[in-house]
């Protein structure tokens, strides 16, 4: 896909199958003019792509509103009777309030407890990258994240356990701190663009760091802190590995640990299985139905940085 | 912290003044112990969270500790052993494979997913909403789901279509489960790298290609000499994320395979858990994360010089 390199003079006059360049508001009116249309054939070939993610979501809904007799077949027929008792039995099988309380006090928790304390960090590294000490901080940080997470895993058990950290509070915590590698590299990317000369304006005023901070710098990363925001919701709501081997009582059980152990115990009753997959899957969904654009927007501008 | 000219001076008011000197004075050397407040506990922190365990973990590698009970020292005896363990050998074949074979798919799809939505397309943003989906989502109960349809639907089509090959379940086939694994990880990690993909495309301008396209470059010429240049950056990364996270994969075989048929798709990850929880090898299996934190290191560090080598050539 790459390597052909023969110039083909004779499609010039085919832009049509070419990127659409972005281009500025001013001129985006004329180059429609000029036979800019709109590819159909690309929009229907990523529609029939896009089908390879609706049809699962599809199959998940239907399968959770079938009764265990309507099963056979290739499961994507539509039900003959919608059966509402699945979610009924998944809620309880699952003890789903309990899960879904947990999965949010933990996801809310690692968001708000990495944006204030990551950005603090980032901030007092960030402006003072030319001295050893913070230089020598950036370093350790960012080059965790090359270590990989089984190294951790067996270790961290037995001290979270010891700290008394094997519950909703410790996964807050650790997840505060592991995200603190790459959310360092945002922030701080982030932070060297805004210029240093708001800070001395304020520090001019008689502003401490502490201050500069909190009501300078603090809202002019909310870009930033959006799409760190973002990506550390997700970790945190759908992980598996980290609740799975660092929570001692079940009744702090996530999301995905409830589907996990579910999984064990009632392998056969499908339907309340896909009942539950769909009650776990649905809380991030509804919210990112509402929130689409922002999301997108958000990982988008994270990854220019 | 160079403070701003002497024309500004006059403005401050005559208490700020002192401290203004006062900054100038030691901004040279000294700054704010406020700076230092806000990433020492941070970094003790991590230490204590990340760093330890790491340590904890190089030090137990060479004992023969069980996870409980008492220990003695072995030395290198576990990581010798190690290289003679067929069970591991096959774990780390097995996850290089997928992992190989997952980069290079998630890539090539999401790019060509990526060039279709940046085209002058109709539903752009829903579109573009839809594809993010699966990153969303999490990746245990979506496997929980393709496990379905993998032992059940498909095999039922196959049947009706005629496809003898397929009408018993791809994951109950040692030679066939590391497909569906493929194809959850590709599914669930596509939507990401298609958004990181998308954001590269965005940042080349349009003018480029309208000389392209005077100078006579066709789609495909336009693709290698101006596209493909122009988001090596976003390769890079996305060559370097992809292949570290699907070295570690997880909760896809938990979901679909646990490890089967046999020890068929067996992930090192999956082994550390295993042995280090279940099988009363703790200090084996931190032996073995060792070397899978060797191992991951040295190919990511390959990678980037690597890629950042084509990055900077011409091509």
């Amino acid at each position: 896909m790459t390597t052909t390199l023969s110039p083909e003079p004779a499609q010039v006059a085919a832009p049509a199958t070419t990127p659409a360049p972005r281009r500025t508001v001013r001129r985006r009116a004329r180059t429609d003019e000029d036979g800019r249309q709109i590819n159909w054939w690309i929009t229907a070939l990523l529609m029939v792509c896009s089908l390879t993610i609706l049809i699962p979501l599809y199959f998940t809904v239907v399968t959770a509103l079938k009764t265990p007799d309507q099963l056979g077949g290739t499961g994507f027929e539509l039900p003959t009777s919608i059966h509402l008792q699945n979610f009924a039995d998944a809620w309880n099988l699952t003890n789903f309030p309990r899960a879904l309380m947990n999965t949010a006090l933990i996801t809310v928790g690692a968001v708000l407890l990495t944006l204030a304390t990551n950005s603090m960090v980032a901030y007092a590294i960030a402006r003072n990258m030319h001295r050893k000490f913070f230089k020598g901080i950036y370093f350790y940080l960012v080059s965790a994240i090359f270590v990989p997470f089984p190294i951790i895993m067996l270790p961290v058990v037995k001290q979270t356990a010891l700290m008394g950290l094997d519950n909703q509070a410790g996964l807050i915590l650790l997840y505060t701190v592991f995200g603190l590698s790459t959310n360092t590299l945002f922030f701080v990317a982030f932070i060297r663009s805004i210029p240093v000369e708001l800070e001395e304006a304020a520090l001019l005023d008689g502003a401490t760091t502490w201050t500069v901070f909190r009501k300078v710098i603090f809202p002019l990363m909310s870009p930033m802190l959006a799409t760190v925001g973002i990506l550390t919701c997700v970790w945190a709501w759908n992980d598996f590995i980290l609740p799975l081997v660092v929570l001692s009582d079940p009744s702090a059980q996530t999301l995905p640990l409830a589907n996990y152990v579910f999984q064990g115990q009632f392998n056969t009753n499908y339907t309340a299985a896909f009942a539950s997959y769909l009650m776990a899957m649905a809380p991030l969904l509804i919210v990112y139905l509402f929130a689409q654009r922002w999301v997108i927007s958000g990982v988008m501008r994270g990854s220019i940085k | 912290m160079a403070t701003t000219s002497a024309t500004r001076a006059p403005l401050v008011p005559p208490d700020a003044r002192t401290r203004l000197t006062r900054r100038r004075r030691t901004g040279a050397g000294r700054i704010s112990p406020t700076f230092y407040w806000m990433v020492i506990p941070a970094v003790v922190l991590f230490f204590v969270l990340h760093t330890v365990p790491v340590l904890t973990g190089m030090f137990f590698s060479m004992t023969n500790y069980a996870g409980y009970g008492s220990w003695d020292f072995t030395w290198f005896d576990n990581y010798v052993n190690l290289f003679k363990d067929d069970q591991v050998i096959k774990a780390y074949l097995f996850t290089f494979g997928f992992a190989l074979v997952a980069t290079v798919a998630v890539n090539v799809i999401s790019l060509a997913v990526a060039l279709g939505l940046n085209a002058k397309i109709k539903f752009q943003t829903g579109m573009r909403g839809i594809f993010f989906i699966p990153n969303i989502l999490s990746i245990l109960i979506v496997g929980y789901v393709f496990n379905y349809l993998f032992s059940n639907s498909l095999p039922e089509i196959a049947e009706r279509l005629g496809i003898t090959a397929l009408s018993s379940s791809i994951l109950a086939n040692p030679d066939l489960a590391w497909v569906g694994i493929v194809i959850l990880a590709v599914w669930q990690a596509a939507a990401f790298n298609i958004i990181i993909y998308l954001a590269g495309l965005q940042t080349i301008p349009g003018e480029v290609y309208e000389a392209a396209s005077l100078d006579g470059a066709g789609p495909v010429r336009k693709f290698s000499s101006i596209t493909f240049p122009l988001i090596a950056a976003f390769f890079t990364i996305n060559m370097v994320l992809s292949l570290k996270n699907f070295l570690q994969v997880f909760d896809h075989i938990v979901a679909l395979t646990d490890g089967g048929p046999g020890t068929s798709t067996q992930s090192v990850s999956l082994l550390i858990y295993r042995g280090g929880f279940q099988g009363g090898e703790y200090a084996y299996q931190t032996a073995n994360a060792v070397i899978f934190l060797l191992v991951i290191v040295a190919i990511s560090l390959f990678q980037l010089r690597v890629l950042q080598r084509r990055e900077s050539s011409p091509s």
